[in-house]
């Protein structure tokens, strides 16, 4: 490889930063070193609270006030970061290092336009005066491929798209030619078609200016698409390092074969569909129409859901596959009855509950639970887990007692400790308080659980295991599961019958199996090449 | 938009008539006989009725009210039983005062509080926010008459700087205007200053932890330009709702203010109205109080399409 050669933009040198005391452990990172060399992508994976993060925010220098670096060097062309006063450093941000991140929507300032936001970049890192800077805006946001970049230029974060807004961060970013972008999770928050884009956006991009890129990531399918080399994290340490494909292919330590092993796998495993079990759910030209007017303006309608039609029965599972704004959360939540649908029939069992009055409504209620996405949020933090999984069963008529027998049941099918009844969510992991939310649904004894993407905030690893268990479940107690997700790998591996949807409608619907091996409609073709290392069998190792 | 301001002038009709109907009830279940105060120490029971016959206070309190609103509705605010005069006269020589104070208050507070709030952010748990914090209890507690005779006691009688108490009108003599206007409106400021310093802080602590911020600092920006630029103007508009509450405040601190300093105020006239039971005077100043109430919220909750793009009525 030429780029061996040249100086690296960066080289980390064992690198440590120490935790607050009171963490749960003495170092974020510890004696980690690396380097990136120009034109290169170097890709930092790792699992929540790997330290990957802080690694990127010690190079830009900004770390929180409790973090501190300990030992080691950064250096970036030669220069020791570490070392550099904030003054140097304000110098070398986005000139010579730059930074884009996680969340678009969040990371741009929403009262300033994006064209204010890029020329404060130059005017306070340029002499240009102001025409020239404009040009300069123009022309990055013409590199960065947004349509009508004048528009763009005067327009407010909140008008424009995620994926564009990820595009103004790149521009600003790289507006000044740094030789060093650091990407942190930049495609995390984006559906799997923008972020195939963006994905590709950022190769290109370096690749002509021969930027190096330190790009932080969880998602193997990522690492796949766009690193040469690949340094796995785990609490703090780099446990291995190496050239993309043989990280992928033939990793060493155990830890990197068990994440990788972990990736569900893009094809469907082959599973018994049975014809036999009793409808639990069917709809009907479900729709769900929003619509917002006021005194003189004109109505504006938003159709969430169109002509939705679905049956699960009992013991199978139903994905609902589709991009943010698709509509899939809200035909969740019309057939919860989270919101009331606007037209269309939604029968449960024989008993149609799409039109049926709040009090009469009471106790189909039990019959239909759901487990939401974030297992940090979803739980009352004042109350303990226990009272949290017996107050709906109570709330039904059972007695306390009863109930606490049944918590304690389901908390050892879902394998956690039954004797951790009384401690609070906030003790608990985030998988585990993922199993917690499951048990407490299935204390109601539903006959449908509707997992709205519930495991999409989980590390793969953990993933997994929630994946392995919400499965062992269906099966043990023969229930109907509506899983909501936008991860095809995640529907791959758990549904029956999946169904895709786009822009409230269901484009096409069959069995897993026949869903992702031949999609017919180009939606779903568009969604399957968009899948990040769609061509790549995770966890198949070459033998070493 | 449009739109928007119509509904909102619209809803001031039935604010205005609870208003109206409380006050004007209030007056009158309350003891005490206006013309009993006109006619004086040595009047006889006679001639007291004549004065409540010529006020027209026999007649059924239903009936004053109509009476009232009619004329109010007509651009009649009355005559003043007391001071021989219409009550739009009255108000009309009385509003600069009160005006002056409201506006010097506001400019002083404003450009007091904000910065400290901003700073107390910014330096959160160091010595300049505990100050900071520690004053804003302090200057919330302690009420405006005990700060005002302590600033007169100090600026006016001991260190000889500014006059003790008084007013001049600002087309006579506009030094003459100042030096009078800054001890009361710091006096009113002070609760004014506790209150918006803690808003600002509470609410720029809260944006510094926005991933934007997080950017700014990523261009290699400088603190004050993202406290400045980038932190303050997302914080603006629960500053600006509190500042618009505040003028409640403000009404309220006036009337002892001008008390204290001796302004001719409408703060004072509504004083001086309550002792004499002047009740056309003090109807048609609470009224007035309440439509500007009304009318400053409505500015400020247009003004924050100033500070964020994404607020659109």
């Amino acid at each position: 490889m030429s780029t061996e050669a040249k100086r690296p933009v960066l080289e980390v040198r064992n690198l440590s930063v120490s935790l607050p005391s009171g963490a749960d452990r003495v170092h974020a990172v510890e004696k980690v070193s690396f380097t990136v060399s120009p034109g290169e992508i170097v890709c930092l994976v790792g699992e929540s609270g790997s330290g990957k993060s802080v690694i990127a925010f010690t190079v830009m220098g900004l770390l929180a006030k409790a973090l501190k670096p300990t030992s080691g060097e950064i250096l970036l062309e030669g220069e020791n970061i570490l070392a550099a006063s904030e003054t140097r450093l304000r110098q070398l941000r986005c000139t010579r290092m730059s930074m884009i991140f996680q969340e678009p929507m969040t990371a741009l300032n929403p009262v300033m336009t994006c064209g204010e936001q890029i020329d404060e970049v130059l005017n306070t890192h340029t002499k240009l005066d102001a025409a020239a800077r404009k040009a300069k805006i123009i022309a990055i946001l013409a590199r960065v491929k947004l349509p009508e970049p004048e528009r763009i230029y005067a327009s407010y974060p909140h008008q424009l798209s995620g994926g564009q807004r990820q595009r103004i961060m790149i521009a600003m970013a790289l507006v000044l030619d740094p030789v060093l972008l650091i990407a942190d999770e930049p495609t995390t928050a984006l559906d799997v078609t923008t972020q195939a884009e963006i994905l590709k956006l950022i190769a290109e991009l370096q690749d002509g200016q021969g930027t190096g890129v330190l790009f932080i990531t969880h998602d193997f399918g990522v690492v796949a698409e766009i690193a040469h080399r690949v340094a796995v994290l785990r609490w703090g340490e780099l446990v291995e390092m190496g050239p993309t494909e043989k990280i992928l292919s033939r990793p060493e330590h155990s830890y990197t074969k068990m994440l990788i092993s972990s990736v569900p796998s893009i094809h469907p495993v082959h599973r018994d569909v049975r014809k036999d079990g009793p409808t639990v759910l069917r709809t009907e030209k479900l729709g769900k129409t929003y619509s917002g007017s006021g005194f003189f303006q004109k109505a504006r309608v938003v159709r969430a859901a169109i002509d939705v039609d679905l049956d699960i029965r009992r013991g199978e599972t139903l994905g609902i596959v589709g991009e943010s704004g698709s509509g899939k959360s809200t035909v969740a939540r019309c057939i919860a009855r989270l919101i009331d649908p606007s037209e269309g029939k939604i029968f449960l069992g024989d008993t149609e509950i799409a039109t049926m009055k709040a009090s009469k409504l009471r106790p189909h209620r039990r019959r239909v639970q759901i487990v939401f996405q974030d297992p940090y949020r979803s739980m009352n933090p004042r109350i303990t887990i226990g009272e949290s999984i017996i107050e709906g069963p109570m709330n039904f008529g059972l007695k306390r007692d009863e109930a606490i027998v049944r918590a304690r049941k389901l908390m050892e099918t879902v394998r956690l400790d039954p004797n951790s009844l009384d401690r609070y969510p906030h003790q608990f992991s985030g998988g585990q308080r993922q199993r917690i939310c499951i048990a407490r649904a299935l204390a109601m004894e539903p006959e449908l659980l509707i997992a709205d993407e519930a495991v999409s905030a989980l590390d793969v690893s953990v993933q997994k295991q929630v994946l392995e268990l919400l499965d062992e479940i269906r099966v043990r107690l023969n229930l109907a599961v509506l899983f909501i997700t936008h991860d095809l790998r995640v529907a791959a591996q758990i549904c029956d019958y999946v169904a895709v949807m786009s822009k409230g409608r269901v484009v096409e619907y069959g069995s897993a199996e026949q869903v992702f091996g031949s999609p017919k409609d180009d939606y779903t073709k568009a969604l399957f090449a968009a899948a990040p290392g769609r061509n790549w069998e995770f966890g198949k190792f070459a033998a070493a | 938009m449009i739109d928007f301001i119509v509904r909102r002038l619209i809803a001031i009709i039935p604010v205005l008539t609870v208003v109206a109907i409380l006050v004007f009830l209030m007056l009158r279940l309350t003891p005490g006989d206006p013309a009993a105060v006109i006619a004086g120490d040595n009047a006889t029971s006679d001639q007291i009725a004549d004065i409540r016959t010529k006020l027209g206070l026999n007649e059924p309190i239903w009936t004053q009210f109509v009476i009232w609103i009619g004329n109010m509705l007509q651009g009649n605010f009355g005559e003043s039983f007391f001071f021989k005069k219409t009550v739009a006269e009255l108000i009309a020589q009385r509003i600069e005062p009160t005006l002056a104070l409201a506006v010097c208050t506001l400019i002083f507070a404003v450009s007091i509080s904000v910065p400290i709030g901003v700073l107390a952010a910014y330096r959160q748990g160091s010595l300049v926010d505990r100050v900071v914090m520690g004053f804003s209890v302090v200057g919330f507690s302690v009420p405006g008459f005990v700060i005002g005779y302590c600033l007169i006691y100090v600026f006016a009688i001991e260190l000889g700087w500014l006059p003790v108490q008084g007013y001049i009108r600002i087309g006579v003599n506009f030094w003459g205007f100042l030096e009078r206007m800054i001890l009361p409106s710091l006096t009113l400021s002070v609760g004014f200053i506790a209150l918006i310093s803690r808003i600002t802080r509470a609410s720029v602590l809260e944006v510094l932890n926005e991933d934007y911020i997080r950017t700014a600092r990523a261009k290699g920006l400088s603190n004050r330009v993202v406290l400045m630029r980038h932190a303050l103007r997302n914080a603006a508009v629960p500053i600006l709702t509190v500042i618009g509450l505040g003028i409640a405040i403000l009404i309220g601190g006036a009337v002892v203010t001008e008390s204290v300093f001796g302004l001719p105020g409408l703060g004072r006239l509504t004083v001086e109205a309550v002792l004499s039971r002047d009740f056309p005077t003090i109807q048609a100043v609470i009224l007035m109080f309440s439509v500007v109430y009304v009318v400053v919220n409505l500015l400020i909750d247009i003004s924050y399409t100033l500070f964020d793009p994404r607020i659109r009525y």
